[in-house]
């Protein structure tokens, strides 16, 4: 019984689905959502390691797993950011009170 | 190779009962909690793997960084989040269909690519046969400073952007809030803090700027 690739990556894929469940779920608060991507984040970096080691061998999959932790750190930030700065505004971070652009 | 496989499974399934508890946990701290703990099992994985560093760097960027990130925001945005978890059961209906549907999918791609092992092209940077002498921070070093040495640089102006750009958002200046002024305090000169007045006999001084 040895681990081998569809392994790692069935349990990207049920990490992947429960981040997709989770914004599904939890559709009025924001913090919630962000974490749900971190999740899929996540799941996708599995995907890339796992294909980078067992599958072809190949570093570049690490390298692009790499960028992938940097862009997801920028946008945990950015949003965070904007998260505190509406609620200082607005008092109230539901999503469907979230609507100031709709026109 | 045994040990290997029940590190696997461990791993696996706490990474994975650890995301179900992050969308379904009623307290948002609890949320985050268990964020940490998938993100510590997965680079449990990773290191079952064999890329050590990015196991070491998923436990320094996310566990040191975004999940005290999330952490600091939930415990200081001041939210009912009962209320926030009002429409929960109403979605779940509608969220477990869809969630089903792309596992379903996801398993299906993954089942093919597993079945059929031709489909990935040749490897672009191989990794070195020699795990000894090379370890995987050197080969990733390596590559990562050399050919992808633009991407690198890109990466680092990305983090540079949202640096800046989260100070600017929540950056806030107060009004009737005293504040040290060390310009202020360094462009004073003798002229404006010391006056010498002569003072007559008998009478008193006029204070100058009283």
């Amino acid at each position: 019984m040895s681990v081998g690739l569809a392994h790692y990556l069935t349990v990207a894929a049920v990490l992947f689905t429960t981040g997709v469940f989770g914004i599904f779920l939890n559709r009025k608060n924001v913090i919630i959502i962000m974490m749900s991507i971190e999740l899929m984040l996540l799941a996708v970096n599995i995907n890339f390691v796992a294909f980078s080691v067992l599958l072809v061998n190949d570093l570049v999959g690490q390298v692009f797993a790499m960028f992938v932790l940097t862009v997801a750190a920028a946008e945990a930030a950015i949003g965070l950011a904007i998260l505190v700065v509406y609620f200082r505004n607005r008092g109230t971070i539901q999503v469907e009170d979230i609507h100031m652009m709709r026109g | 190779m045994i040990l290997q496989a029940i590190m696997f499974y461990l791993f696996a399934v706490v990474t994975v009962a650890s995301g179900v508890m992050v969308v379904a946990a009623r307290n948002p701290v609890h949320s985050v909690l268990f964020l940490i703990l998938a993100f510590f099992n997965s680079a449990g994985l990773f290191v079952l793997l064999g890329a050590e560093f990015l196991a070491m760097i998923l436990v320094v960027v996310y566990v040191g960084a975004v999940a005290v990130l999330f952490l600091f925001v939930v415990m200081m945005l001041d939210i009912d989040f009962a209320e926030l978890r009002s429409g929960f059961i109403r979605y779940l209906p509608i969220g477990a269909l869809i969630g089903f549907v792309l596992l379903a999918e996801l398993v299906l791609i993954f089942g093919s690519s597993a079945i059929a092992p031709g489909i990935a092209g040749l490897p672009a940077a191989p990794a070195p046969a020699n795990a000894v002498a090379m370890t995987n921070t050197r080969a990733l070093g390596a590559l990562l400073y050399t050919r992808y040495i633009f991407a690198f640089q890109a990466a680092g102006v990305i983090l540079l952007v949202a640096m800046i750009g989260a100070i600017v958002l929540t950056l806030r200046r107060r009004v009737g809030v005293r504040r040290q002024s060390i310009p202020d305090q360094l462009a004073r000169t003798r002229a404006q803090a010391v006056a010498i007045v002569k003072v007559p006999l008998g009478a008193g001084a006029d204070i100058p700027g009283d």
